[in-house]
C-alpha cells in the first residue's frame, strides 16, 4: 500500500514537473488555510478562457468584423493564461494581436484554431495534474485507516 | 481621505479603466497594514492578485472595472465639481503601480511619467508584491505622523486597452491615452509625500495628455522600474 502511495507521489512530482514554470509559481501561493486555491484559480481560467473563445468565435462570424473588440478579447485571454502560466495560449495570443491590427480576417481564424488547440491541450494537462492529486490524496487517505 | 489628480483623470474616463489598484481610504488610525484596492477586469487575474497580496499582509479589495474603483473610494459623483478633487491632498498621495502583460518599454515609460509609482509585467510574483510593500511601509514610516500612523493603501491597476505592440524596440505605435486604463497600484501614507499629481483634461481615444507631473520623487532610493524591467525582459 505504501508502495502505492509513493508511486503516485512520484508520479504526481514528476508531471508537476514537466509542467511550466510559472505554475509553479501558482503553487506557492497555496497552502495549509488555503488548500485549494489553485484548482480555484484554474477552473475560474477554464471558465474565464471558454467565454472568452466563444465569444471570439461569435465576433469574428460577423459580417462586418469588430477587430478592437477581438482584440480585446485575445489580450483578455493573454493575459489570464500568462498569470496562470500557460504559456503556450499567451504565445499565441501574440500573433493574434498583430492579425487584429492588420485586420486579417484569415489570420485571425488561423489563430484562434491554433489557441483553442493550446487551451485544449493545457486544459487536459491541468485535469490530469488534479486528478493524480485527488488519487494521491485518496490513497494517502485509506493508508492512514489501515 | 485623499484625491488624487490622477484619479480625477479617470472619473473622466472612468470607462475605460480596466484595472487599478486602489488605496487606503479609511480614517488615519495606528495600523501596519497597508490596504490595497486592486482593479483588473480578468477574474483569473483579480484572484491572483488578492492571495498575493493577503500573503504578503497586506488587506486586499478587488473590484473589477475603473468605475467600481471611482465607486469603492467615493469619486464616482457626477454632482461633485473635478475642482473638489485639485485641491485634495489625500488622494495625491496614493501611489499607484501599473501592472500589464504588455512589455513595451514606451509605454512604461508614459505611465511612469504620468505618476505611477512602479510597473509591474504580469504575471505577477509575490517578490514583486514583497518589493513594493516594503517601499510602502518604508514611505510610510519616513512620512508618519508622530501621533498616530495611517495605514498604507495601494493602487493596482491592471492596463488593458492599449495597443500591443511587442517590439520592444520599436515605439512606432501612436500614443494612446493610457492612464484610465491601467492597472495601478496606489497607496495612501501620510499627508506631505512627493508625488503631486495636477489633473490634465483626457479627452477619449487622443493622445496621452501631457503630464506635468514630475516623476515621484521619494527620498527613498528605488530600483528604477526602467532598469529592473530592462535587464528582465527577454522577449
Amino acid at each position: 500500500m505504501a508502495a502505492g502511495v509513493l508511486q503516485l507521489q512520484r508520479q504526481l512530482t514528476d508531471y508537476t514537473a514537466s509542467l511550466f514554470s510559472e505554475f509553479n509559481q501558482l503553487q506557492q501561493l497555496q497552502d495549509e488555510s488555503n488548500p485549494d486555491f489553485v484548482v480555484e484559480v484554474v477552473y475560474v481560467f477554464f471558465e474565464d478562457s471558454e467565454r472568452l473563445l466563444n465569444e471570439l468565435a461569435k465576433t469574428l462570424d460577423q459580417q462586418s468584423i469588430d477587430f478592437r473588440k477581438v482584440d480585446a478579447h485575445v489580450h483578455q485571454l493573454k493575459g489570464s493564461s500568462s498569470s496562470i502560466g500557460a504559456q503556450r495560449v499567451q504565445r499565441v495570443c501574440i500573433p493574434f494581436r498583430n492579425n487584429c491590427e492588420e485586420q486579417n480576417i484569415e489570420g485571425c481564424l488561423r489563430c484562434l484554431q491554433q489557441v483553442k488547440q493550446e487551451y485544449t491541450l493545457v486544459k487536459n494537462k491541468l485535469e490530469t495534474l488534479f486528478k493524480l492529486e485527488q488519487q494521491l490524496l485518496a490513497a494517502q487517505r485509506s493508508m492512514s485507516t489501515i | 481621505m485623499a484625491r488624487n489628480g490622477f484619479v480625477s483623470r479617470w472619473r473622466r474616463s472612468s470607462e475605460r479603466v480596466n484595472a487599478a489598484v486602489a488605496c487606503d481610504v479609511s480614517p488615519p488610525h495606528v495600523s501596519d497594514e497597508v490596504h490595497v484596492l486592486a482593479v483588473d477586469d480578468s477574474f483569473v487575474d483579480r484572484k491572483v492578485i488578492e492571495r498575493l497580496l493577503r500573503i504578503s499582509s497586506c488587506k486586499v479589495t478587488a473590484v473589477d472595472s475603473g468605475r467600481r474603483a471611482l465607486q469603492f473610494l467615493g469619486l464616482d459623483d457626477e454632482k461633485s465639481s473635478p475642482v473638489d478633487f485639485h485641491e485634495s491632498s489625500t488622494f495625491k498621495e496614493i501611489p499607484v503601480v501599473i501592472m500589464s502583460s504588455e512589455n513595451v518599454l514606451a509605454r512604461i515609460d508614459r505611465c511612469l511619467e504620468e505618476g505611477a509609482e512602479d510597473f509591474i509585467v504580469k504575471p505577477v510574483k509575490l517578490a514583486d508584491v514583497k518589493r513594493i510593500k516594503d517601499f510602502m511601509t518604508t514611505r510610510v514610516y519616513r512620512f508618519g505622523n508622530e501621533e498616530e500612523e495611517e495605514s498604507g493603501g495601494m493602487m493596482m491597476m491592471n492596463k488593458r486597452k492599449l495597443q500591443d505592440s511587442l517590439d520592444l524596440s520599436s515605439s512606432s505605435s501612436p500614443p494612446q491615452s493610457i492612464s484610465p486604463s491601467s492597472s495601478s497600484l496606489s497607496s495612501s501614507p501620510s499627508s506631505s509625500l512627493s508625488s503631486p499629481s495636477s489633473p490634465t483634461p483626457s479627452s477619449s481615444g487622443s493622445t496621452l495628455p501631457s503630464s506635468s507631473l514630475s516623476a515621484p520623487s521619494s527620498p527613498i532610493s528605488l530600483d528604477s522600474p526602467i532598469r529592473r524591467l530592462k535587464t528582465t525582459i527577454t522577449d
